[in-house]
């Protein structure tokens, strides 16, 4: 029994049972409004990708689901279901302590991300689901194995522009680089490639 | 009421007169700077406003078949746009509005792209997708405020697509002989396929087309293009959606004048049981009915500006703007 719980941008996920465990199914549908040519050469490659980064993820430490199955025919991987809630729907409802602790936490997971050498490429809050003290990431759709900074710096600034686009306390990506600069070395290159990547934006403040 | 609305940002003076209420165009006149050769030059432009504005205005009063009198609000166009061009409308419409003494509001261009939208389709909360020459952000309402989910990180789509009709010797704008090009494109050429999250590049696929287009035909150069630009727009619009777990898309711009690109967004809202918006062809392109209405509804929800405050921004940002005439 399958049932359809999100409808992402590029995946349907649906709620389902494997080997009697709770589990999440992410299909990769054809999109009809592209074509062809483009299609597959977006869904293959991002399945195959996205499993295996999730499995590097998680050696390296990070919180991810489990995979249990991965199907190219189909273009769908099987996961542990998470029993949590998306960043975004409970971030703001947080006292600020709270809230300053996920951040540093979330952090921290980015730095043992780029450590080694994963950039997860769409860290938005609806992309990190809180389950009790545990921040789990999922969609790694748009991840790469790469150490570039650019890439890196791409991670960051799309948390911020989520934050700033959605949540009401300015100091919240200043405590999720707080945890990520304890944590990773490079961290001062790679603000500096976040300023540079916002100010490459229209219409932003430069200066 | 009747509001002035006066539209200058780019290539295009705008001059609409709207009543309010229900939204009631009077007159939507507009003349587009089109230069004999390259791109805009924003002094060339601007003096192209400056020499047709009279002319516009009175086309757009004529056709609205009002006087100076009837007038009660004017608005115009404050930014974000082309400097020169901006300074010259900002200075047609003070004029104006210290001459007929009434009051005068500057309105941010892209939000004047989504009200119009959202007053002439039955679109209420919409994820807005707006590409033109300039420009191609995705905005959602949010906390008070339009905010930017997805942007380009580089050249808007409509500049892309004007450049590489440059190359081809295609006089600006370039969009709709780009589209007529592709429809006689056969074959898929790969081209890089940008998307960060929810923003997208363009400039990559500006660099690899024109390589292309020295090798492949060109009506599959300009195919392929479309393909990709539009497939990383739609598959970013429809991130936001999800992000914001809105079910409608609304269209604004120029750019979203091309049919397949209407076409492709319209399909994905079909798919995810969303619903899709795109105001009629003379509201997408820059107009001043777009800056009338939504000066309306600024004063109508107690905005007042001095002549002081009605500084050009060229770097005006969507999500500067407080949204106080929606809840």
């Amino acid at each position: 029994m399958e049932r359809l719980i999100t409808r992402g941008a590029e995946a349907e996920i649906y709620l389902s049972e494997w080997m009697n465990r709770k589990v999440i199914i992410k299909r990769r549908v054809r999109k009809r409004y592209r074509i062809k040519e483009i299609d597959e050469e977006l869904r293959k490659p991002r399945t195959k990708k996205e499993a295996t980064l999730i499995i590097e993820a998680r050696r390296a430490g990070i919180s991810v689901p489990i995979i249990y199955d991965v199907d190219l025919t189909e273009m769908k991987i099987t996961m542990q279901y998470v029993d949590g809630e998306k960043l975004k729907d409970c971030l703001d409802g947080m006292d600020e302590k709270k809230q300053k602790d996920i951040c540093k936490k979330i952090g921290k997971s980015i730095a043992l991300l780029h450590k080694n050498g994963i950039a997860h490429g769409d860290i938005t809050t609806s992309n990190l689901i809180v389950d009790g003290n545990k921040i789990y990431f999922i969609d790694f759709g748009l991840g790469e194995k790469s150490s570039e900074v650019e890439k890196q710096g791409v991670d960051l600034h799309l948390l911020r522009g989520a934050f700033k686009a959605a949540h009401k306390n300015e100091k919240l990506f200043q405590w999720v680089f707080d945890g990520y600069k304890k944590n990773f070395e490079g961290a001062d290159e790679i603000r500096r490639k976040v300023d540079e990547i916002s100010g490459r934006g229209r219409y932003t403040v430069r200066g | 009421m009747i509001c002035l609305g006066i539209e200058g940002t780019a290539h295009t003076v705008g001059i609409g007169v709207v009543r309010d209420g229900p939204v009631n165009i009077l007159s939507n006149v507009l003349n587009m700077y089109s230069p004999p050769s390259g791109g805009i030059h924003p002094r060339d432009a601007a003096n192209h406003h400056s020499s047709v504005f009279v002319d516009v205005l009175e086309e757009s009063l004529e056709k609205a078949n009002i006087g100076f009198d009837d007038i009660d609000l004017i608005g115009f166009s404050v930014g974000p746009g082309l400097g020169p061009c901006l300074r010259t409308v900002a200075t047609a419409a003070r004029s104006l509005a210290l001459y007929l003494k009434k009051p005068l509001l500057g309105v941010n261009h892209c939000i004047a792209h989504l009200e119009i939208g959202r007053a002439m389709t039955d679109a209420d909360d919409p994820v807005l997708l707006y590409v033109s020459g300039g420009n191609t952000q995705v905005i959602a309402f949010l906390n008070g405020r339009y905010r930017v989910f997805g942007e380009t990180l580089d050249i808007g789509i409509g500049n892309c697509l004007d450049k590489f009709g440059r190359k081809m010797e295609i006089k600006f704008p370039a969009g709709p002989k780009i589209e007529e090009m592709a429809e006689n494109g056969k074959k898929y050429v790969p081209l890089p396929y940008s998307v960060k999250g929810m923003d997208v590049s363009f400039s990559g696929i500006l660099t690899a087309a024109t390589v292309l287009m020295k090798k492949e035909r060109r009506e599959d150069v300009c195919f392929s293009m479309q393909e990709t630009c539009f497939s990383m727009l739609t598959e970013v619009v429809e991130r936001a959606m999800a992000h914001t777990e809105k079910d409608e898309i609304l269209l604004g711009g120029g750019v979203a004048s091309n049919k397949r690109l209407q076409d492709m967004v319209k399909k994905m809202a079909e798919e995810r049981e969303g619903r899709f918006y795109c105001p009629p062809q003379n509201l997408l392109v820059d107009n001043g009915a777009m800056i009338a209405w939504t000066a309306l509804l600024m004063h109508k929800s107690g905005m007042k500006m001095n002549a002081t405050d009605t500084s050009i921004r060229q770097n005006f940002r969507t999500d500067e703007v407080e949204v106080t005439w929606r809840d």
